[in-house]
């Protein structure tokens, strides 16, 4: 069966997809738009979950990106609860799951992130991941019935879930073997930093531990052996990171190496483009590819899309921009803290508040804030074009 | 065009006082943005589009009149 040609068909209807549908508008795209999501749910923001959404302040529709209307407004034909199978670029066509086939004129990706899941660990009730809505409330549901959480991982996520699982009172332990929390994000000294807070919150951090097994009762989780001891649990969440969700892409000829392999401009092939987590492009400005899983470039890089297929051949080089909220603590980073040794402009990390700057040869090339997000913005200016 | 902001979403990331400085500002203490103008004149509306697409956490909504010129 053939169904219709779109002008673009974009699959992936969270952040990344739904900025590229709102950008060709926003530009003037006059043709035909369909957006193909695989869950049910209309386009919603998945930054919100691990904080707002799990500690009960947000209901799941709050996160919702946009009003109906405005979605409605974009003229698109918007698929949902639809999950594609496969790509034929020759024939100009994606595939879905149901057996539907659905021709584009352009195919732009954006299909994020699937969690990583330790074997040992999965299948376990009690133990759990955290990317979806569904995955939000069925967590924060044995979150409310247990006393004490383990939370593997101490990444962006895994340190969000820690910290949000205290707001609710429950035991806290979150197992990492690296040395200091986020340190592949943030570095050392702000990774020390943050273990200073979660531990004077009460969360008891084991980083340099090795998650080896559950311990199990009955088909449930009861416990975690560790290579320091047996911890407690009546949940164990499992935040060790994700891999790009190109399963569906592997027989497409695309090429595919954590991500979608794309050009400076996030072109994959001829008329296919990829944006967002699965992306990995060539960042011209750091002359290697690049890969980011962060709600900003979820945004800007599906703006670098929509210019370039309606023709603007740029290439797209941002300088990376995250936060993230623990224990009333805002962390705000632009660019790359590990590029070189940190200096306070504003502040005091121990008063929790302060602005600090990554500097490399002489120049900005990161900067972080805690607590201070006008001075985080102002010190952003100094990171110069010459280290995007 | 107007503005709208949905202030319980703002992350402060100050992505919007970047694109439209005249449309946005942010508080000082804890960055929450400042709606400057819910009415922007013509030449700012290119801006604060912008800004409402960089908006990481979609907190800004814009309601554009049909007949705008």
């Amino acid at each position: 069966m053939s169904g219709a040609v779109t002008d673009v068909l974009v699959v992936g209807a969270s952040a990344a997809g739904l900025a590229t549908a709102e950008a060709l508008r926003r530009k003037g795209f006059t043709g035909s738009l369909c957006l193909v999501g695989e869950e049910p749910h209309a386009p919603y923001d998945r930054p919100p979950l691990s904080k707002k959404v799990l500690t009960g302040q947000w209901t799941a529709e709050q996160a919702a990106l946009r009003p109906p209307e405005v979605i409605a407004a974009l003229d698109a034909d918007v698929v949902l609860g639809a999950r594609a199978s496969g790509v034929d670029t020759a024939a100009a066509e994606v595939e879905l799951e149901d057996g539907r086939r659905l021709g584009y004129g352009h195919l732009v990706i954006a299909t994020g992130l699937v969690p990583r899941v330790l074997p040992a660990f999965a299948g376990l009730a009690g133990v759990h991941t955290l990317r979806t809505v569904e995955d939000t409330a069925a967590l924060r549901a044995d979150l409310l019935a247990a006393r004490e959480v383990v939370v593997l991982g101490a990444g962006v996520l895994g340190c969000e879930i820690a910290a949000t699982a205290r707001a609710l009172g429950l035991r806290t332990t979150m197992v990492d073997p690296a040395p200091l929390p986020m340190v592949a994000q943030v570095g050392a000294e702000v990774g020390g930093f943050l273990a200073d807070l979660h531990r004077d919150q009460g969360v008891e951090v084991l980083t340099g531990t090795k998650a080896h097994a559950p311990v199990v009762a009955d088909g449930r989780v009861t416990g975690v052996v560790t290579s320091a001891g047996t911890l407690d649990a009546d949940v164990v969440v499992v935040a060790i990171g994700s891999t790009p969700a190109t399963g569906w892409l592997a027989d497409s000829g695309l090429g595919i190496d954590d991500g979608v392999v794309c050009d400076s401009r996030c072109r994959a092939a001829e008329n296919v483009w990829a944006v967002g987590d699965v992306a990995r492009w060539h960042h011209e400005g750091w002359d290697r590819s690049a890969r980011m899983e962060n709600r900003t470039n979820a945004t800007e890089q599906a703006l670098a899309v929509a210019g370039n297929i309606l023709g603007a051949d740029r290439a797209y080089t941002p300088v990376p921009y995250f936060w993230t909220d623990q224990h009333g603590v805002r962390v705000q980073v632009h660019g790359d803290l590990l590029g070189g040794p940190l200096r306070v402009v504003d502040g005091d990390p121990r008063d929790r508040k302060f602005v600090a700057v990554a500097e490399r040869d002489g120049a900005v090339v990161g900067v972080v804030g805690w607590n201070s997000a006008k001075g985080v913005r102002t010190a952003r200016q100094l990171i110069t074009a010459d280290h995007r | 065009m107007k503005v709208e902001i949905e202030e319980f979403k703002c992350v402060g990331a100050g992505h919007c006082v970047v694109a439209a400085p005249e449309v946005f500002d942010q508080r000082d203490d804890d960055g929450v943005v400042i709606l400057l103008d819910a009415d922007p004149p013509e030449h700012e509306h290119e801006n604060t589009r912008e800004a409402a697409q960089l908006c990481p956490a979609a907190a800004i909504l814009l309601l554009e009149k049909a007949t705008s010129t």
